[in-house]
């Protein structure tokens, strides 16, 4: 937040716009919705068994180690990985600068060249980039119309100088489920000396995905993709891979990312994956469900939309990422909002730096259909009248946003 | 799309998205002006009815492909342009607009700027096929230049996305589907 540009009242804001008497919140892109379990474990994190700081020695201390490594367990248990794997940071942000910056800075003498895809989260793009400045080189291979890595131009890219390949298993904004398998026997046939990195925050409970058996090196993941709380990340670190720690303090009990451990927020971060994988079937199929809904009735009842990304199983459960031509993205969002209806859009309105997503770039689309674009993403908590209350609301909030416009079909 | 940041809007841009005044198209103007690009995700028309004796704008219109302040600040621009000269509509700044607004965030002040491009082009256009009055500047000005400036990123990015889709029609035959 810029507290500079904060000049106007936000409350009056607020007022202005009103409670919709109706919300349903489809924008767990940006910002989850949280299990209540998971906020149940953190309150008791909180007042009774986490409040300590995990490395001192006393009682407290103590009982925070304890919270904290009975977490961890559950964690390693999710992530088919040893607890000793597990690098905590405060996001999957923080994870994939660690993961990439990290082992940049202990790379060996010739290998200088990071490879990651075209559609990559901005968390991975600006790192890479980052190190063009100490003589990096990053390249960014290409994803077809639908979002899946190009396995030749892959395979053309990696050679004895590639210190890291880095893909998301499922896309962030697409939802595009890539074939991981694939991926790592063709770097491991070429070169094994190269290191691998997923960026498994969209993955993680999601698609399958078991880290000791992919034979991944790196794997980031998020709390509050998964409905856990905002505040709690981590970084797989396979055994015998070398990092060095990005940022400089006193190190808790682990030997990556200085400070103090989140334990509360680990807790409800660990609540949630249990959560998630203890209901997998149920959960998993339901989002899905609510998902191919979400999808159908929008194109179904609105003219001129395109579905990005892929459908069925090469397409994240949670994931609906539809273009509205004639249709600018941030006002359609605000005309749902007004509604009572949460999304995001891949507008360059509605970023500041005024681009539009360079993931729908990536997979050709036009500017204006980037201009147009809406996320949703669907969860375990959402039910079937609220997508029909949304499926209800969009033909309008889409015309309204069309009549402002010079700019129509056909013109 | 976690590079998305939802920007903080004074009200008034809310209340003008909700209700904005004098939208839509005008049937025969006096003149007329489109400013802004759908590659940049920001396009205005402008619609403009004179007074030919007083040369009093008596009608000003807008259309907006883009944001809530793109919207707000075309809405704004024609309010204030309506009753004026053409004169005086030309001396309309993007800061009176944003200051009507109660300022704009940081980066949304180009919509402003964009709504004064599209203004003066109305205008400037008006005069095409009339003698040029002395208080019309010969050369553009930096809100003309800006319009002028997204549109010939346009221009770039369409040869841009027309060079992209050759090489995928090679690879690829066959269309897309929604």
């Amino acid at each position: 937040m810029i507290y500079s540009d904060m000049t106007r009242d936000i409350r009056a804001l607020l007022d202005s716009h009103g409670i919709p008497p109706k919300e349903v919140y489809l924008d767990s892109e940006n910002s989850g919705m949280v299990f209540p379990e998971a906020l149940d474990a953190m309150r008791a994190a909180y007042l009774e068994s986490g409040q300590g700081h995990p490395s001192i020695t006393h009682r407290k201390g103590w009982e925070a180690y304890e919270t904290l490594y009975t977490s961890t367990l559950e964690l390693a248990g999710a992530m088919h990985c040893k607890p000793d794997e597990i690098a905590y940071t405060h996001s999957g942000t923080e994870a994939n600068n660690l993961a990439i910056a990290g082992l940049a800075r202990a790379a060996p003498e010739g290998r200088k060249k990071i490879v990651i895809s075209a559609i990559e989260h901005l968390s991975v793009v600006f790192p890479a980039e980052a190190l063009k400045e100490q003589g990096f080189s990053v390249v960014k291979v290409p994803v077809d119309r639908e979002g899946f890595v190009d396995l030749d131009s892959l395979a053309r890219e990696v050679n004895k100088e590639t210190l890291l390949v880095s893909i998301a298993p499922v896309n962030h904004e697409i939802g595009t489920v890539q074939n991981v398998r694939a991926i790592i026997d063709l770097v491991r046939d070429r070169d094994p000396g190269i290191k691998v990195h997923l960026d498994a925050c969209d993955a993680f409970c999601k698609v399958p995905l078991d880290l000791e058996a992919s034979g991944v090196d790196l794997a980031s993941f998020s709390s509050h993709k998964i409905y856990g709380p905002k505040g709690a990340g981590a970084l797989y670190v396979r055994e015998g891979i070398e990092l060095k720690p990005i940022i400089q303090g006193q190190l808790s009990t682990q030997k990556l990312w200085a400070g103090v451990e989140n334990v509360p927020a680990i807790v409800g971060f660990s609540t949630a994956a249990t959560l998630m994988q203890g209901h997998a079937g149920e959960y998993i199929s339901r989002m899905t469900g609510l998902r191919d809904r979400l999808i159908n009735g929008i194109l179904e009842t609105v003219d001129d939309t395109l579905l990005n990304g892929p459908r069925g199983a090469g397409r994240s459960p949670d994931n609906a990422n539809i273009s509205v031509l004639y249709c600018e993205g941030e006002a359609l969002t605000i005309e749902l909002s007004l509604k009572g209806v949460y999304v995001s859009s891949g507008s360059a309105c509605s970023s500041r730096i005024l681009e539009p997503s360079h993931v729908l770039l990536a997979i050709h689309r036009k500017y204006e259909e980037a201009h147009g674009s809406i996320l949703m993403k669907t969860t375990p908590f959402h039910t079937e009248e609220e997508i029909g209350y949304v499926l209800s609301c969009f033909p309008e909030a889409v015309n309204r946003i069309r009549s402002l416009s010079p700019f129509k079909r056909g013109g | 799309m976690s590079s998305r940041i939802p920007l903080a809007y004074n009200p008034k841009v809310l209340e003008l998205f909700r209700n904005p005044k004098n939208l839509g198209k005008m049937e025969n103007p006096d003149a007329e002006a489109l400013a802004g690009s759908l590659a940049c995700g920001d396009m205005v028309a402008v619609y403009l009815r004179i007074d030919k004796q007083t040369q009093v704008i008596t009608e000003a219109m807008f259309e907006s492909y883009g944001c809530a302040a793109n919207i707000a600040a075309s809405s704004v621009m024609t309010v204030m342009a309506k009753g004026k000269t053409l004169e005086d509509a030309w001396k309309i700044s993007w800061k009176d607009i944003s200051d009507d607004l109660g300022t704009l965030p940081v980066v949304k002040s180009h919509c402003g700027i964009l709504a004064v491009g599209a203004l003066r082009r109305a205008i400037r256009n008006y005069f095409k096929d009339k003698p040029a009055p002395a208080w019309l500047p010969e050369k553009p000005t930096p809100d003309e230049r800006h319009a002028v400036e997204e549109e010939r990123l346009l221009e770039v990015l369409t040869k841009r996305a027309k060079r992209l889709e050759a090489e995928l029609n090679e690879e690829s035959p066959g269309g897309e589907k929604g």
